[in-house]
């Protein structure tokens, strides 16, 4: 490839990406209210185009056109920052995520380029570390507003994701021994493969518990029911984004969208073998394909967890999150050490 | 060329803002300001060739720590530093404390002076110094584990006890409600 071709698929991977999460975001919220409709024996949003699909754009629409509301007592900087923090975030995590395998697109290019935005070699870890950095949008949000329900929605979210963010990264270092890469797109890759020729060699079967770890702490982190303390809303109205309207408050779904994305497909790629696993699509270079249809399924199940688990009280949060799942992590993380050590030497 | 630009854009917003976060008055800006100068640290130890030291940097103080550097002065929602300023009574406005602080802050000059002119190296041209093997954590753990065992148990010891102290503090006295 010439050198100058370089920078331009750059810029469309990242063209692509961006818009890929934002039209995700739009998906999911339709998914979200279908998938519920379903649940709950109805139709769901069914006017705006055929059965409803075009739903998640007259949503927008319609709080882009609403006025923007700024609290009297209100912190004029930290009130716009918080929002465009979060999602800020959220786009950026994604950045360091692999979706796919080197490709040519079809011979379209003369050297094949790697499905994903950005090839960090420590990828895991900088997802974990923006992902986290998350936290800050809505915390602020909470303070900014000058608003009680605000203020404990914000403080609740501190504390839930400082506690679940240690089961978390413990979940996410069992992974990282058994590949020994810190790079999401090396521990893919060592996920090719098969056992005995039938069983796809993905870490989901080595490490039943941590993926159950991850995903319960994922949710937590993204800060969905049963997780979804923050804006619990029989007891804060709207918990930490009560005081917003307009764009400020659409910016919060829609980063807590692409963060459940993002989660879904770090999931996808730590446990589930990224864009391994059907082999002939593989070899045709579609192994996105694959990768995308694992993401879809993590997603459902996010969806699904909503719309049938209730909201744990917020001691039950806490007992949980400190007595059983980081305890669980840890043994996890010591019994995986001990084996990978055992067993290599 | 590009290299020394971003350099100095990170060193100026840590510098910047570490400053600020003692040269302003609202606590809360104090804390974003603080996380901002962690982040530009972060970036010049990525130009050092250092990822795992500057993901650690974020993971861990401006992620966790200044968290709860938040959530604490959420809590105590003190958002100004109004008192010391307005009452010429303060305990803060005797003119030992002005002096005391003058003091520390000579010394602490005098320090920097003083272990930066032990420094060598400091001359060579930025980017130069690509020690591949101080990113690796491979070889990160093997110091830490063999060298400097007796800094991080020492260290893992001073955590647990101030865990302990911290659990004892926030314990409800039985029968207290």
């Amino acid at each position: 490839m010439e050198i100058y071709l370089r920078p331009v698929v750059i810029a469309v991977m990242i063209f692509v990406v961006f818009n890929a999460l934002i039209m995700a975001s739009a998906v999911l919220v339709l998914a979200e209210r279908k998938i519920m409709g379903f649940m709950q024996q109805r139709y769901g949003p069914y006017l705006v185009g055929p059965h409803g699909m075009l739903q998640p754009f007259a949503d927008i629409l319609k709080l882009l056109f609403k006025e923007e509301l700024r609290p009297k007592g209100a912190d004029k900087w930290l009130f716009t920052l918080a929002p465009i923090l979060s999602v800020v975030t959220a786009f950026v995590a994604f950045a360091a995520v692999p979706f796919g395998a080197e490709t040519t697109i079809f011979g379209l290019l003369d050297e094949p380029i790697k499905l994903g935005v950005a090839d960090v070699n420590v990828a895991v870890l900088l997802v974990f570390a923006v992902t986290t950095m998350g936290v800050y949008g809505i915390v602020l949000a909470g303070w900014a507003s000058n608003s009680k329900y605000s203020l404990f929605g914000g403080l609740r979210a501190s504390a839930q994701m400082i506690s679940y963010e240690l089961a978390y990264a413990t979940s996410l270092a069992a992974v990282i021994l058994l590949a020994g890469s810190l790079s999401l797109r090396e521990v893919v890759d060592a996920q090719a493969g098969t056992w005995f020729g039938f069983i796809p060699r993905w870490y989901v079967f080595l490490q039943p518990i941590g993926f159950l770890i991850y995903v319960i702490a994922g949710v937590a982190e993204t800060n969905r029911a049963p997780f979804d303390f923050p804006e619990a809303e029989q007891e804060l109205v709207a918990g930490y984004n009560t005081e917003y309207s307009s764009v400020r408050f659409a910016l919060f779904p829609q980063a807590e969208y692409i963060n459940m994305v993002t989660m879904s497909a770090v999931a996808a790629d730590l446990f589930l073998g990224g864009w391994h696993g059907v082999p002939l699509l593989t070899e045709l270079g579609l192994g996105w394909l694959v990768f995308l249809a694992k993401v879809g399924v993590i997603l459902f199940g996010y969806i699904w967890m909503r719309w049938t688990v209730p909201r744990y009280r917020y001691d039950q949060l806490m007992q949980f999150g400190w007595k059983w799942l980081f305890p669980a992590s840890v043994l996890n993380l010591i019994v995986t050490a001990a084996l990978v050590l055992y067993l290599d030497a | 060329m590009p290299e020394t630009i971003v350099f100095y854009t990170f060193s100026a917003v840590a510098i910047g803002a570490s400053a600020l976060v003692i040269g302003q008055r609202n606590t809360m800006y104090s804390v974003l300001l603080l996380i901002a100068s962690f982040g530009a640290l972060s970036g010049l130890y990525i130009q050092l060739d250092a990822p795992f030291v500057a993901m650690a940097q974020i993971i861990i103080y401006a992620g966790a720590i200044m968290v709860l550097f938040l959530f604490v002065v959420m809590l105590l929602n003190a958002p100004r530093e109004d008192a010391a300023e307005w009452d010429r009574a303060h305990p803060l406005h005797h003119p030992n404390i002005g002096r005391f602080g003058a003091l520390l802050a000579t010394l602490l000059i005098v320090q920097l002076a003083w272990a930066l002119a032990k420094v060598n190296g400091l001359d060579a041209p930025v980017g130069a110094r690509t020690d591949a093997s101080v990113g690796s954590v491979v070889e990160m753990g093997r110091v830490l584990f063999t060298r400097h065992t007796f800094a991080f148990e020492a260290t893992s010891v001073l955590i647990l006890v101030a865990m302990v102290g911290a659990v004892i503090l926030a314990r409800r006295e039985s029968g207290e409600q």
